[in-house]
């Protein structure tokens, strides 16, 4: 976030304006008392806002700092002297990781105000980075070197000798035994990019482009993206304000690496006296050591891609309540529906516990869910309830899809596009279509004979007679009826459209940073929520109404409440921009993807980061949460859809067949079946029972996490359906489990 | 620099030498070479980092082309103006220009005289965005209806015929998966082994369903049927669904058969009808015909050269549907003919036979000069004029010998005027032009007078139709002219954005040679007259200027087969004189189809396209023919 702009002087003022700091604040320091996870918000959001309540920090950092470049120094008289005049209590070393973070905005602040010139600037980041990095203690090697408070890239190595040192580990690596190549490998690529902007940073540029020519091609091809960045830049002054490099520079990459293969690559790099390798090891390299068997190379690969390495395994280890929330008991009509649903038990279906409630006995609270009353929701009105009724209604007329009962698919072709349609949603009931585009404007159709009609003016509407019993159709006027409508508000391109579960709101976002809430009683604009000051990517009604996500450039996603203009939460974490936000079923947790390749999961009760995905090689964008909640599939510009078990954190599955971007992801209303639309103009529909299923087969406990992900994408591929040079954008299914998708005709 | 540019992609820098002219452009003289780098540099990263960031925004506009609004976008994430007013509606709107050791590419701006703009007819507002829902699939059985793609494309068909072994089933024709199996050979060795009498070719046997079943005889029955309306809507059918591959082992043997009976009962009207089913075959493009060559091309030779076609030939017309047939002929020669058929060879060679052969009839020898005739100007050139004379005498024994009867006459007489018709415009281009009668009695004996006649008249109103051609171009030019169809889509308002419902057809071209304007020293520009499609006259015409160099791939590559499908839509106005090579007058603008084959004969100028008026035949169905529906942008 920091980054976009030009230099970070620059960069903290804007930061300044773009956060609200008041409800930031709560959120961040919250977030601290919570987890050490959240502790790591991303630079941006916390320097801004938390800079001004940390003044005594400051002092106590730098007296903390200089104890350890002394006691790195070997110099431990005068860490003796300087604690007893500090006054500061041996345990307090220690400490240090934690003190940090709870003031991660006051790390700044440890270098003087004074000189700010780009290295004291830069090495900021870094020494923020630091501070945020991975708090619990890893064992005493890992601790984060005293260095990086003072100056990361500052060594003076001989720019020579790193080619030297580089080929020399690379020699190592590929002498060791096979099954700790792949694991040690998975250094390369960080270290070599380290290397680099080292020499970039030092003024040796052309001894970095030969490095650069030298080693890139050595590089997985999943990092390719990162390596044409960093092949632009080369040259000091192109390290301000680079968003990629800032990444790298302020999180440290995870790898995870089995305890032998570790000792392996410490021991060598002891004996060789390997320096400037170790330093970069220690410093920007976060090593995730698990005891047992080094993972083979498909596994890792599986893993990698993302912009600052795998997940950390404890970053997945938070409790999360993907159960459903109980529905509400509503009284069903009686009628014969009822028997069907009675058959229809044993399923697991989604709606369940709804139909019990009729037979009085209402099923117990399934273990995983989060409790009722964990985030408040809205009261479900009457108009609510009538849709739940109907739901059910609809719900016991629905298909049951299999492999061998493949739905059908009703494609929706927006003609005359001209390559503009950004954004699709549908309503649950399938009753609205809204279309978002590039110039600027929202469109909403009608798909059922219903005609849209807007609520008459206020003079008009003082001469009903509000006694009536369909007042709520007398309020409408009817001249206004037509069959799409046409919002404009946006000044810029559309990209993220949502409609509210009741259907009187639709959401949209925009390239000009606003999200705006339309009422599809009047058509007109409601409020413009003003938070993020770039692009808002993508934007999402929570399925209970009322709350809303929103994600974009700005690299923080925003948990709104309809009646109110400033966030309630902000989730910053990502690395790069979030392309795409969805809500889970219950509406307890936010997904969120992103450029920098990587899923996140979000508490919206206390705005915790409690799940992170990796495994993508390109942006993600799609995301979509199985019914029962248990599971999320995510879709990226690399065509594959991953499948990830939200409870252990896992990633269960891997469906190859798209051969481009995918934009649209949805599971059938069992969750039976997994939907997929991409750029390359097709649908494909997939077992996800399948898919599920030879899963919880496996042993599902082993605690490292490292799956085996068998190569079925061919069986579990139920159908690929080609449309007519028309990109699939959105996919829907039906209460009834007929798929509807919709894209744009491109000729 | 050199060093640098020797280097991998991934640090390509812009040369300083762009640097030095920009400088000079805002008026900066001396560049030190040192600040050259240094600015080349850093206006290389900055470029590279823009042009990162518009990438975000194409994706997100769920786009596969990178424009320039989104540049526009990127820049104003890094806070920067936008750079106004910088849309393009072409793809790369630079002109190239050297001269003085120095290469320049500019963006040309051209004068606009606003009066032009003034009287310029405003361009139709572009369509609305609508919404429209088809069926993608049915539980799980994606229906063959014009919205959705072939079901099989040519490709697969191709594959189908040629390698049958490797048919892949529809659903799973992923390269990857073939590829996969084929790596994963050594693996699956034994199982391979196992799976070898698997691997034979499947017997197909071609069952229909009984949907396709019911279709299949609506269709045939309408085809041949009385009614001229269901006719057409058939015709309409078999041109453009493109779920009938299947079906078309049926057709064909419908219409070799129906062809052999009606040939043998004399019925001119179903074998009318049948030609015209062959034809809306050829256009509809998701079939692969060369499967069903075999049955087709006799079918449709013998309607070109049997004896008789009618029960009546001294009153029936069947001289049109000789006509008709040779033309298809010669269309299914450019589209099929390849090295290994040989069918344009083979074809030519059964023509020529039969008309030497002295005991020919005269139906038969008109059908075969037809045939040839259409196959092209060499042809014409190589086999037709040579025999002039010869034929010439053969005409002159019935006409002017004693009577034998009167069908000799009538075959005669048509054979004379085919003749002329299609000699005259060859002889005008091979001929200088002071057109001797004597000596064209020499060259070309009893037809000599009528001959020398002809010719005269294509050469004058060919002169005429060259003023012409240049005053329509005159008239008509539009400001910034689009060959695409797609790309113009976010263009600005103005301008063409009616070029989404204009089709660029190769066959819909003009050649304008403009004979004795020396501003063009290359290889002259050609101009394209693109014919708009609105309710059958042509509305929104462009002209579009393209090197000749460059058209031959553009035009082949938007509308590949649009020359087979077309001609024999359009016909050839029947009596008309003798033209100048290339064009001729006619009523409405001109448009002359060219052979899609060779574009380097178009260079030369040594073909004679067949001209063909605008006027004749409803422009819809030429849209038609091509992908369907684009002039609404609607998938069918």
């Amino acid at each position: 976030m920091a980054a976009i702009q030009g230099g970070m002087a620059e960069a903290v003022e804007i930061k300044d304006i773009k956060t609200e700091p008041p409800v930031d604040a709560v959120v961040n320091n919250n977030a601290n008392d919570g987890s050490v996870l959240s502790a790591s918000p991303g630079p941006g959001g916390s320097v801004g806002s938390t800079k001004p309540a940390t003044g005594a920090l400051e002092e106590k950092q730098t007296l903390l700092a200089i104890l350890q470049f002394l006691k790195k120094n070997q110099l431990s008289e005068s860490v003796d002297i300087l604690r007893r005049e500090a006054g500061l209590p041996q345990d307090l070393f220690d400490l240090k990781g934690a003190d940090a973070s709870s003031g991660s905005g006051g790390t700044p602040g440890t270098v003087e105000g004074g000189g700010l010139d780009a290295n004291s600037l830069l090495s900021r980041v870094t020494s923020s980075s630091a501070a945020q990095a991975p708090v619990k203690a890893p064992p005493a090697e890992d601790q984060p070197d005293v260095s990086v408070v003072l100056s990361a890239y500052s060594q003076q190595g001989d720019p020579a000798l790193y080619e030297v040192y580089y080929s020399g580990l690379k020699k190592f690596i590929e002498t060791v035994l096979d099954c700790h190549r792949a694991e040690l490998s998975q250094v390369f690529y960080p270290l070599f990019v380290h290397m680099y902007l080292e020499l970039v940073y030092n003024n040796h540029e052309n001894v970095a482009k030969a490095f650069f020519e030298k080693f890139s091609g050595d590089q997985e091809c999943y990092y390719r993206e990162d390596l044409q960045v960093l092949s632009g830049l080369t040259k000091k002054e192109h390290m301000r304000g680079n968003e990629t490099l800032l990444d790298f520079r302020t999180s440290k990459f995870v790898l995870r690496i089995s305890r032998d293969s570790y000792q392996l690559l410490k021991r060598h790099l002891q004996e060789r006296q390997n320096n400037q390798i170790w330093n970069i090891i220690q410093e920007h390299l976060y090593i995730d050591i698990f005891d047992g068997m080094p993972r083979s190379k498909s596994q890792i690969d599986a893993m990698s891609g993302s912009l600052a390495g795998e997940g950390k395994r404890e970053a997945n280890k938070a409790k999360v309540y993907y159960g459903l929330l109980k529905e509400p008991e509503i009284e069903l009509p009686l009628d014969d529906e009822d028997e069907e649903a009675e058959n229809e038990e044993g399923k697991p279906k989604k709606k369940k516990p709804k139909k019990d409630s009729t037979g009085s006995k209402s099923k117990k609270q399934d273990p995983n869910a989060p409790s009722q009353t964990r985030i408040p929701l809205p009261e479900l009105k009457d108009s609510d309830k009538l849709d739940k009724i109907m739901y059910m209604k609809e719900a016991t007329k629905r298909i049951r899809l299999g492999r061998d009962n493949l739905p059908s698919i009703c494609f929706y072709s927006f003609l005359n596009a001209y390559q503009g349609l950004t954004a699709v949603d549908f309503t649950d009931d399938s009753s609205l279509i809204a279309g978002g585009f590039a110039d600027s404007s929202v469109r909403v159709w009608s798909v059922t004979p219903k005609k849209l009609r807007k609520v008459k003016s206020a003079a008009d509407l003082n001469l009903i007679d509000k006694e009536s019993d369909d007042v709520l159709e007398r309020i409408m006027d009817e001249k206004t009826a037509s069959e799409s409508k046409l919002l404009y508000g946006h000044s810029g391109p559309v990209y993220g459209i949502s409609f509210s579960p009741d259907r009187n709101y639709l959401l949209s976002s925009s390239e000009d940073g606003t999200v705006r809430l339309w009422s599809l009683q009047t058509f007109t604009c409601l409020v413009g929520y003003k938070g993020h000051n770039y692009p808002v990517w993508d934007t999402q009604f929570s399925p209970h109404g009322y709350y809303f996500v929103s994600g974009g450039h700005d690299r923080v996603a925003r948990l709104w409440v309809t009646d109110h203009h400033q966030p309630l939460r902000m989730f910053a974490g990502h690395l790069a921009d979030i392309t795409c936000t969805r809500f889970h079923p219950n509406s307890n947790y936010v997904a969120t993807g992103s450029s920098d390749r990587t899923i996140r999961l979000w508490d919206v009760l206390n705005g915790n980061c409690v799940r992170i995905f990796t495994g993508h090689k390109g942006p993600i964008h799609a995301l979509s949460f199985s019914p029962n909640g248990k599971f999320l599939a995510s879709g990226a510009t690399d065509g594959r859809v991953l499948l990830w078990d939200i409870g252990h954190g896992l990633m269960i599955g891997e469906l190859k067949g798209h051969t481009d971007t995918i934009y649209s992801l949805k599971f059938s209303r069992d969750g039976e079946i997994l939907a997929s639309g991409s750029m390359d103009n097709t649908v494909r529909l997939w077992d996800a029972m399948k898919a599920f299923d030879d899963l919880e087969t496996d042993d599902f406990t082993a605690t490292t996490g490292h799956i085996h992900l068998q190569d079925n994408s061919q069986e579990l591929l139920l159908g690929c359906y080609t449309t007519k040079s028309s990109p699939v954008l959105h996919l829907h299914f039906t209460r009834r489990n007929l798929l509807l998708a919709a894209g744009g005709y491109n000729p | 620099m050199a060093e640098e540019r020797r280097q991998k992609q991934c640090s390509v820098v812009l040369p300083t030498e762009s640097m030095k002219a920009m400088a000079e452009s805002v008026g900066v003289g001396q560049l030190q070479e040192d600040s050259c780098t240094a600015l080349s540099e850093e206006v290389s990263y900055r470029i590279k980092e823009i042009t990162q960031d518009a990438l975000k925004f194409m994706h997100h506009g769920k786009r596969r082309k990178l424009t320039t609004s989104d540049i526009d976008n990127a820049l104003k994430l890094k806070n920067v103006e936008p750079l106004y007013g910088f849309q393009s509606q072409e793809f790369i709107p630079f002109r190239f220009a050297s001269g003085g050791g120095r290469e320049l590419h500019f963006y040309e701006e051209k004068e606009v005289d606003l009066s032009d703009i003034i009287n310029t007819p405003l361009p139709r507002v572009p369509l609305d965005v609508s919404l429209k829902a088809h069926w993608l699939s049915i539980e799980g059985i994606q229906p063959s209806i014009p919205e959705n793609p072939p079901p099989a494309p040519k490709e697969q068909q191709k594959a189908e015929s040629t390698e049958p072994l490797k048919v892949v089933k529809p659903g799973q024709e992923e390269d990857g998966t073939i590829q996969g199996k084929t790596q994963g050979a050594p693996a699956a060795d034994g199982k391979g082994k196992e799976k070898g009498p698997i691997r034979l070719k499947p017997r197909s046997t071609h069952e229909l369903s009984v949907e396709q079943q019911l279709y299949y005889k609506e269709i045939t029955e309408a085809c041949v049927g009385s009614c001229e309306a269901k006719r057409a809507e058939a015709l309409q059918s078999i041109a453009t669904d493109p779920g009938l591959y299947q079906m078309l082992p049926r057709f064909s043997t419908f219409i070799s058969e129906g062809v052999r009976v009606n040939v043998v009962q004399n019925n001119l009207a179903l074998l009318i009808y049948l030609m015209r089913m062959v034809k809306a075959l050829m256009d509809n493009p998701t079939l692969y015909l060369e499967k069903y060559l075999h049955e087709l091309i006799p079918a449709v030779v013998t309607c070109i050269v049997s004896k008789q076609l009618c029960l009546r030939p001294d009153v029936d017309n069947h001289w049109a549907l000789r006509d008709f047939a040779a033309r298809l002929m010669a269309q299914s020669c450019k589209t099929f003919s390849t090295t290994t058929n040989n069918i344009q060879s083979r074809i030519t060679k059964t023509f020529t036979k039969s008309w030497l052969d002295d005991k020919t009839q005269w139906t038969t020898r008109y059908g075969c000069i037809a045939g040839l005739a259409e196959l092209g100007p060499d042809v014409i050139k190589t086999l037709i004029l040579p025999r002039l004379a010869v034929e010439g005498a053969r005409i002159k024994a019935v006409m002017e010998g004693p009577v034998i009867s009167n069908i000799d006459k009538i075959g005669a007489d048509h054979v004379q005027s085919l003749l002329l018709k299609h000699c005259a415009s060859v002889i005008a281009k091979i001929r200088p032009p002071p057109d001797n009668v004597e000596q064209y009695r020499i060259d070309y004996g009893y037809l000599a007078p009528m001959l020398c006649s002809h010719v005269m008249k294509a050469r004058t109103q060919a002169a005429m139709q060259a003023q012409q051609v240049n005053r329509t171009t005159l008239t008509i030019t539009q400001p910034r002219p689009t060959l695409s169809v797609s790309q113009s889509g976010l263009s600005a308002s103005t301008g063409p954005r009616t070029p989404s419902i204009i089709k660029v057809p190769s066959s819909l071209t003009l050649m304008s040679p403009r004979p004795g304007t020396p501003s063009q020293p290359s290889p002259p520009a050609t101009k394209y007259i693109v014919m708009g499609t609105s309710a059958g006259s042509a509305s929104t015409q462009q002209v579009i200027t393209i090197n000749s160099s460059q058209s031959a791939s553009t035009v082949t590559s938007t509308v590949p087969s649009a020359t087979s499908t077309l001609q024999p839509l359009v016909k050839v106005e029947p009596g008309s004189g003798p033209t100048l090579p290339g064009s001729r007058p006619m009523q409405k603008y001109i448009v002359v189809s060219l052979p899609s084959s060779n574009s380097s004969m178009e260079n030369k100028g040594s073909v004679i396209p067949t001209p063909i008026s605008t006027t004749l035949e409803p422009t819809g169905k030429t849209d038609r023919s091509e992908s369907p529906g684009a002039s609404t942008q609607s998938p069918h």
